[in-house]
């Protein structure tokens, strides 16, 4: 939709209905007795559009079973960026919620004008219309006549509290599951379009090559080979004949390898040594706190390079029409892939339309859009049939964006109370705001390889000061009196990086937590005591407390080669809270057999999907810290198999359980993403226990614990 | 490539279908027979999404080729829920809201079935182990083993069929 000129002053504080202010652009109801809402934002299995489904039906005052939610198309979706930052039910629930009240308070009023019940005595079950609690035989569907909700939101209109909820704050069953659970096609994956064609993409085989010659592989009749500079793909009428024909292509190229990356033993090495841009994230100063100072620490924390490694290959597909270009994704931004493939390509953005379509679950910026401008690459070459591009699982692994290396320096000052009195960090980085558009240019992985392709420019990082990028959680949120913090953005990118789930907050709180049960130690105190004394915020002491008391943190009895650890942090410093406790076991390996969760997301709209979000970011937390690493010699990533990039297993995974302390009043705030930095530093700080020693680079493996030991 | 006249038996009927000689059973299943249920994931059994039941044991069939299973019962997901009805381990998967992103969801429930029609009443260790070959990229793991419990729990020995 358009934004209007003028935005509304009065809906500034529901920015996506500012920006898309048209109601229809968010609801309509359906012949049937249905209800569509429209939203900007995609599922990807975080539960999102169950979420905003609950709303709707809330404010509407309808059974949750009769609203569906449409998929998300620049066609004809509101335009609310891209779904990330855990900001949806913020941003698109608080508009859902204000149109849907909107759209209510102008139906009442047309059921008053036709009744002549004043419509404050006209009550709505079901989306029938009531008057004294009984039918007035009007509804929302005979009401809301063509044309209806077409005009603009008005000034905010009250809202339902939620203590007057009776859909909204309860569990609601996932509205996706049903078709998941039976196979039914659901993912864009399994979309087959009329006459479709199957492409693949025969990717270099390093990251900086150069292709000499296609030689001249033996291929069935019928293969289309596109090739414009170091871009090469085949299409064919099968997805299988496809795959074989591109192995026969990749065996017939040449090429020039450059060899281009680091040690990948050494990520410390080429972090510190990197050219780099200094930028402060935070700084306050008291020299006289400063200079009470007794005791001194210093310690350095690494994360390596991490991968999304989705269920699913990333997969797209295209139709190029000569006038007008569609493409079905399952990119996290679909209306900046658009604005990102007719940049790349030189077209109208007007001319192209790109379809959201559910992959598998996404954790940032994976390699959805590169995927799509393949499918468009090759489109191109057959005009008017769609042709669908599935990477392999050796290209998602090795092709798809990472989540940066980084590394942060600690040091900090105890008085002779045990108080921390002064704190410095610094974080080294590439950038995590990779994603197609952000930062200047489409940033989309193919273009690099067209004839006079230039190279990608290393990723932005955001505003250091903006909880974004590698500065994200890098502020501890203790009370301290004089403190530093600053960034060292990378300037070069040998490896191509951008989000990942929590961005720098899964090693700066990593980092942060560690050190502060290293600070404890020193001071003497008992980990959860020493964090709740340097704690001004009593949410924060809430979820630390609680965790504490439901995993029995005082109680513990010691286990030879068990440890307990605490971490803590409120998500960018100003939404969720979570505190972590985990049971880690380091006898043969290291392994977390239980995890403890407190958490404070504000208000909840579904308290089963809030859980679930928490438990799975648990579990990946758990695996990231303890198991996975991306490896890379010097031309190329060498991690590209389930083998190679092994992630936590059934009988690997810990144990997880979630409270959630309830808020009353509290804004809502994602829950996706708060427990990746707090669960990887309790689990640090849990081996620490179990195995005497402090492990300071992830991942905690039981190499590292040795390494740490011979070191020691 | 000289195309292979293939007869498959999945889900209980019988397919005839013409492919290339070494298509893999997951091709033949989703481009050959249409069904969605078993999903490509890595395209060499380490992952799971594309598990299928063949005579009784779950395996994936991304590596397994289309003629291999030729003579054999092939089960999908789509297969397990018969007139309408869910399978315990579908319904169970529904009771505890046992998934995020949903695609390893098909792999998952198949193995599950297969388990049970084996072994009705699995200790906790042993459903670990039997899905030890499915993985979750989104960390429903515990949700995932409740819910086969609680079908074990609900008595759905008839499991895969």
């Amino acid at each position: 939709m358009t934004p209007t000129a003028q935005p509304n002053p009065g809906l500034a504080a529901i920015p996506s209905l500012a920006a898309n202010p048209v109601l229809s652009s968010w609801l309509a109801f359906s012949p049937g007795g249905g209800v569509t809402i429209f939203s900007g934002k995609v599922e990807y299995g975080q539960g999102v559009w169950t979420a905003l489904a609950q709303i709707a039906a809330e404010e509407l005052d309808v059974a949750l079973g009769r609203v569906s939610v449409a998929p998300v198309s620049t066609g004809d979706s509101p335009d609310e960026g891209v779904t990330s930052g855990s900001l949806s039910i913020q941003h698109s629930g608080s508009a859902l919620r204000q149109a849907c009240a909107q759209a209510r308070a102008l139906l009442l009023a047309a059921a008053a004008a036709k009744t002549g019940t004043p419509a404050d005595a006209l009550t709505v079950d079901d989306g029938q219309i009531l008057t004294a609690g009984r039918p007035t035989g009007l509804s929302y569907w005979s009401l809301a006549g063509p044309g209806a909700l077409d005009r603009e939101a008005g000034d905010p209109v009250p809202v339902k509290p939620p203590e007057r909820w009776s859909v909204a704050g309860r569990s609601a069953p996932r509205l996706d599951l049903p078709d998941k659970v039976t196979g039914r096609p659901r993912f864009l994956h399994d979309i087959v379009l009329p006459s479709m064609r199957y492409g693949r993409v025969v990717r270099p085989p390093a990251l900086v090559s150069e292709l000499i010659s296609t030689g001249e592989p033996d291929l069935p009749p019928g293969v289309v080979v596109v090739r414009d500079g170091s871009f090469l793909g085949i299409i064919a009428d099968t997805d299988a004949r496809a795959l074989r024909a591109a192995r026969l292509v990749a065996e017939a190229a040449r090429w020039r390898i450059t060899e281009s990356l680091p040690d990948d033993r050494d990520l410390k090495g080429f972090l510190l040594s990197a050219p780099a841009e200094e930028t402060p994230v935070a700084s306050r100063r008291d020299p006289d706190a400063a200079a009470t100072a007794a005791t001194a620490r210093s310690a350095e924390y690494t994360r390596p390079f991490l991968a999304h490694a989705s269920m699913a290959p990333s997969c797209a597909i295209a139709r190029w029409d000569g006038e007008s270009v569609t493409v079905w994704s399952h990119s996290q931004g679909v209306f900046a892939l658009r604005d990102a493939l007719a940049a790349g390509l030189r077209l109208d953005p007007a001319r192209l339309t790109v379809h959201h379509a559910e992959g598998a679950g996404t954790y940032g910026h994976n390699g959805a859009d590169d995927a799509a401008l393949d499918a468009v690459l090759l489109a191109r070459a057959v005009p008017g049939r769609p042709v669908r591009v599935q990477w392999s699982r050796e290209d998602e692994m090795g092709w798809a964006p990472l989540g940066p290396a980084m590394l942060a320096r600690l040091s900090a000052g105890l008085d002779a109370d045990g108080k921390i009195v002064t704190w410095r960090q610094d974080v080294w980085s590439n950038g995590f705001i990779g994603r197609p558009g952000r930062g200047g240019g489409p940033r989309l992985l193919a273009l690099a390889h067209l004839a006079g392709g230039e190279p990608m420019p290393p990723a932005p990082d955001g505003a250091a000061t903006g909880a974004m990028g590698s500065t994200r959680n890098a502020v501890p949120g203790y009370r301290i009196p004089d403190l530093e913090v600053v960034r060292h953005r990378l300037l070069t990118m040998p490896i191509r990086t951008s989000s990942l789930r929590s961005l720098g907050a899964f090693l700066n709180v990593f980092a942060i937590e560690s050190f502060m049960d290293e600070l404890a130690e020193c001071a003497g105190a008992d980990p959860v005591a020493f964090r709740l004394a340097h704690v001004a915020d009593p949410r924060a002491a809430r979820v630390i407390e609680e965790v504490a008391e439901f995993s029995g943190w005082a109680g513990r009895p010691r286990e030879e080669g068990t440890g307990y650890g605490v971490g803590y942090a409120r998500y960018k410093g100003l939404a969720g809270y979570c505190a972590a406790v985990a049971e880690v076991e380091a006898l043969d390996d290291v392994r977390v057999r239980r995890i403890w969760l407190a958490v404070d997301v504000g208000t909840v709209i579904n308290p089963d999907g809030v859980v679930n979000q928490v438990e799975g970011g648990a579990v990946q937390s758990a695996s990231w810290a303890t198991r996975e690493r991306v490896t890379f010699d010097r031309a190329r990533i060498t991690s590209v198999s389930w083998d190679s990039y092994p992630v936590l297993r059934f009988t690997e995974v810990p144990e997880v359980a979630v409270r959630i302390v309830a808020a009353p009043g509290q804004p809502e705030t994602g829950a996706g993403e708060i427990a990746q930095g707090p669960v990887a530093a309790a689990i640090g700080n849990g081996l620490a226990q179990a195995a005497g020693v402090r492990v300071r680079d992830l991942p905690l493996t039981r190499e590292q614990v040795i390494r740490a030991i011979e070191a020691s | 490539m000289e195309q292979h006249e293939l007869h498959l038996t999945v889900n209980g009927a019988d397919h005839t279908l013409a492919c290339d000689p070494d298509t893999p059973l997951l091709d033949a299943l989703r481009a050959g027979l249409g069904l969605a249920g078993p999903r490509f994931g890595c395209g060499v059994g380490l992952c799971g999404a594309c598990m299928v039941i063949i005579d009784g044991k779950a395996r994936p069939s991304c590596d397994h080729p289309a003629w291999a299973a030729e003579g054999t019962q092939v089960t999908t997901v789509e297969g397990l829920s018969r007139d309408g009805a869910l399978h315990a381990v579908q319904q169970a998967f529904l009771d505890e809201q046992a998934a995020q992103c949903g695609y390893c969801t098909s792999g998952m429930i198949v193995t599950a079935a297969a388990l049970l029609a084996a072994n009705p009443a699995p200790t906790e260790h042993e459903v670990r182990e039997a899905l030890d070959g499915n993985l979750c990229r989104c960390g429903t793991h515990g949700r995932i083993v409740a819910a086969v419990l609680r079908a074990a729990h609900q008595g759905s020995g008839q499991g895969a069929r």
